[in-house]
């Protein structure tokens, strides 16, 4: 993959970005996704930190989506899905919260503080808790500051072929 | 001009075409920035933006650019998909490239709208159309399956709302299972006595359709009867429904009443549920005259027989060969195939205990709205007479509008009939007892058509208007039952202290107590309210986010009998134009095997809600059914290998769409 080296050179100033953290957020299109946009038509404003990846299902989220997205420079990751119960697809979401706790205690064990990573349960109908919960991440890892791992670190866990040791920043 | 590069037909060829949504995306995002951007992202051929790109220009914009550039990837940065991805993946497709060749990105529910930064929601804005750049290289062609649906329809609820249906899709030719809770059809406007505003009698609009229901040969109607179970998908539901029992055999039944009179209890005595237990009825009853079916029903937990078994079934006797009667009925279950679904399960009239202070339940006279319905209907437990519970007629009457609505302590919604019923009632009862009438309201809410009207009217009758919400009901301190109904008028600024022999309590509407069991059982979706969730509120207001089944009345939110009737028309509408196409066409979004990296550890298998992944045993590998997959990828997570994959969620694609948001992090 050419382009994690090639974009290196275009790393933003430091200062400006440590201020402001990134979160990869994956929601779910039936519930999650379905908010963030009542929360759009409903003109409700909150931190413009958090990007939307759209899965079909909680259960879709792969644990090495969440490692993958640390790697590559997001201060948090927040998954998003139906409340229990819920699931448009019966159970996918508790298979998520499942992942979801395994993969808490490893990214601890790595050093990724706990506030780091998020699962919520919102549905299509609670636009302004993704506001509430979008600002109340942004707000704890400011108080964390930025991600200090060396991404090749989890580049190389992740893809070991891929990303041999090199000479790269962090 | 935006810069277009040397056309490369060979690789990858990427359009970005950024949407200003006049200034819904542009007033918030730099779209010229967002524009010039994109246009130095790796294999993008050329970045344009305009004002509406879902417009037919816009479209046109993209289709020229696929043929005389060469484009072979779309990507358009505007609103949600649930919106335009369908659109502009026709457009991809019009213009000869697989429609699954395109990308959306969301820059307006999820940025322009909801940031205030101009510069970043700009950044935002490059950051998520980097991504859909890196992701849409490696989408792959996808084709479509297509899905007959079965033209059979299932409705839940028989009230007006299931009922308008019914007969709508029957009256197309369309076979309708019908399915109701209640030994009777008919709902919660068949208690009505008139209805707003022109002061029809809701039986006599309502009980020709109850009964062309029964006899309208497309219309298998079971009463007593619920949903257990849905499986299946648009198309092709299996829906399992329970048959409680009645106790007689409704196909020997002939109506003719006489096991009432013959019942060993004499006395009416068990609490109407119909009259609002203001009436009595006995163990054995019809619902009220024009209950659809005209059949009775026995109450077990008041039937002698159930209680002791030594009853000497008089009913029995007189049913005589005709053999009706049947004790021994038990629960049964039965299971349909229909194509689509109708839900109509209506609403729950607000519990008044739950406002204390008003003293419903504890003061006699204190009623509401529905129980009132019943005193002024001619066929209810009074004959249609206005006496109170202490046998007196009310000479001054309040009525208490926003009772469980409008109120931050119960529901903070509008109930949107309350105040329009409240000035029905107040003529009614007007007409009935020439009772001096007081309506105590927050706002006069009476926007439809005749309705303001109807409030001049009744107000021009001289029914007294007091703008304030009540605080407090008690009773006065003499010995005369009446009650002090004390508000703040707010129009002359004084507390109002009146005397009124009788309370109504204008109680709104909820959602029925099972609404959430119901939304899981049909894979649908609540809102905060409890009311199911329409797909759009405005441009899908009968869909739910589950294809095939559509919202009718209540269920949906607070509604009155003419937007109950339309909704209910609108949903038979929308069912019979997936039945008449005969198939629909769904997300090819399902999972698939890949043979050579799988190793058969069976993982998958028991993660799939729908049993659609089986293991072949002879090539020891996992197989997917793309028929049952549903798409939701919970196997593809699950792969320790990696060997399960999901079109239009494929791992690179996902890994490409993080990469690309973080690549300047």
């Amino acid at each position: 993959m050419p382009d994690v080296n090639s974009n290196l050179s275009q790393v933003a100033p430091l200062g400006a970005e440590e201020l402001e953290p990134k979160i990869v957020a994956f929601f779910c299109t039936w519930c999650t996704y379905m908010a963030a946009d009542l929360a759009g038509t409903s003109r409700m404003k909150y931190a413009p930190n958090a990007r939307v990846i759209r899965v079909m299902c909680s259960g879709r989220i792969d644990p090495q989506f969440v490692l993958a997205a640390f790697a590559n420079g997001a201060d948090g990751v927040l998954i998003g899905g139906c409340h229990p119960g819920d699931c448009h697809y019966q159970e996918g979401n508790y298979n998520c919260l499942r992942r979801a706790r395994l993969l808490k205690r490893v990214l601890e064990e790595v050093g990724i503080e706990a506030d780091r990573f998020r699962l919520e349960w919102i549905s299509a109908a609670e636009g302004d808790r993704v506001r509430v919960v979008i600002n109340d991440m942004v707000e704890k890892l400011k108080a964390l500051g930025p991600l200090r791992m060396k991404r090749e670190t989890m580049l190389r866990g992740l893809h070991p072929q891929e990303h041999p040791v090199q000479e790269v920043c962090v | 001009m935006p810069e277009t590069k040397d056309i490369d037909r060979s690789g990858v060829q990427i359009g970005v075409y950024v949407c200003h949504c006049g200034t819904n995306i542009a007033g918030i995002v730099d779209v010229k920035a967002l524009t010039d951007y994109a246009a130095t992202l790796p294999d993008v051929t050329v970045a344009r933006n305009y004002k509406y790109v879902c417009s037919t220009p816009g479209q046109e914009l993209i289709k020229r650019d696929i043929s005389e550039l060469g484009l072979n990837r779309i990507v358009v940065a505007a609103c949600s998909p649930c919106l335009h991805e369908k659109t502009f993946r026709n457009v991809t497709a019009e213009a000869g490239l697989n429609p699954y060749f395109f990308q959306m990105v969301n820059i307006r529910e999820h940025d322009s709208w909801v940031h205030t930064d101009r510069q970043a929601a700009t950044e935002k804005g490059k950051d998520l159309i980097r991504a859909a750049v890196r992701r849409v290289r490696l989408h792959k062609p996808l084709e479509r399956k297509r899905v007959a649906i079965n033209p059979s329809v299932l409705i839940v609820g028989g009230g007006i709302a299931g009922i308008h249906s019914a007969l709508t899709m029957a009256n197309a030719g369309k076979h309708v299972y019908l399915v109701e809770r209640d030994a009777t059809i008919g709902g919660h406007m068949a208690m009505f006595d008139k209805t707003f505003p022109t002061l029809d009698c809701a039986a006599c609009i309502l009980t020709p359709k109850m009964t062309a229901v029964k006899s309208h040969p497309n219309i298998t109607l079971w009463t007593l009867s619920e949903v257990t179970q849905v499986d299946g998908y648009v198309g092709n539901y299996q829906v399992t429904v329970k048959h409680k029992p009645r106790y007689v055999i409704e196909e020997a039944c002939v109506g003719c009443m006489e096991c009432i009179d013959a019942c060993v209890y004499k006395q009416a005595k068990v609490p109407d549920e119909f009259n609002m237990y203001l009436g009595k009825r006995k163990p054995i009853y019809i619902p009220f005259p024009q209950a659809v079916p005209q059949v009775v029903v026995i109450d077990p937990e008041s039937c002698i027989e159930f209680k002791s078994g030594k009853c000497k079934k008089t009913c029995v006797e007189i049913c005589a060969d005709r053999n009706a009667i049947d004790f021994k009925q038990q629960d049964r279950t039965e299971t349909i195939e229909v194509g689509t679904i109708v839900l109509a399960t209506g609403f729950f009239t607000f519990d008044a205990k739950r406002v204390p202070y008003y003293g419903y339940g504890t003061y006699p006279n204190v009623y509401t709205g529905l129980e009132v319905e019943r005193l002024i209907n001619a066929a209810g437990p009074t004959s249609g007479e206005v006496i109170l519970r202490d046998g007196r007629r009310p000479k001054t009457v309040a009525i208490v509008h926003c009772v469980g609505s409008r109120d931050e302590n119960t529901n903070r919604y509008c109930s949107r009939v309350c105040c329009m019923y409240s000035l029905k009632l107040a003529h009614l009862i007007k007409e009935k007892t020439e009772a001096e009438v007081f309506n105590f309201y927050i706002d006069m809410r009476t926007p439809g058509k005749g309705f303001e009207e109807f409030y001049n009217r009744v107000a021009e009758e001289g029914t007294h208007f007091i703008r304030g919400r009540v605080a407090d009901i008690y009773p006065s301190r003499g010995d005369d039952g009446r009650l002090l109904v004390c508000a703040e008028d707010t129009l002359v600024s004084t507390v109002r202290k009146i005397p009124v022999d009788m309370v109504v309590l204008a109680t709104g509407l909820e959602p029925q107590p099972d609404a959430p069991e119901v939304c899981r059982r049909f894979h649908i979706t609540c809102s905060t309210e409890g009311f199911f969730l329409e797909r759009h509120p405005k441009l899908a207001p009968v869909n739910t986010f589950t294809d095939g089944v559509f919202l009718a009345g209540c269920c949906q939110g607070p509604k009155d009998i003419p937007d109950t009737v339309a909704q209910a028309g609108a949903a038979a509408a929308e069912a019979l134009a997936l039945i008449d196409i005969g198939y629909i066409e769904q997300e090819p979004n399902t999972a698939h095997v890949l043979e050579e990296l799988c190793s058969g550890c069976k993982t998958c298998i028991p993660l799939c809600p729908y049993q659609a992944i089986s293991f072949v045993e002879s090539k020891k590998k996992a197989e997917v059914n793309e028929v049952l997959c549903k798409g939701c990828g919970t196997c593809v997570a699950s792969c320790p290998s990696g060997s399960v994959q999901q079109n239009l969620f494929e791992d690179e694609e996902i890994f490409a769409e993080i990469e690309g948001l973080l690549a300047y992090a």
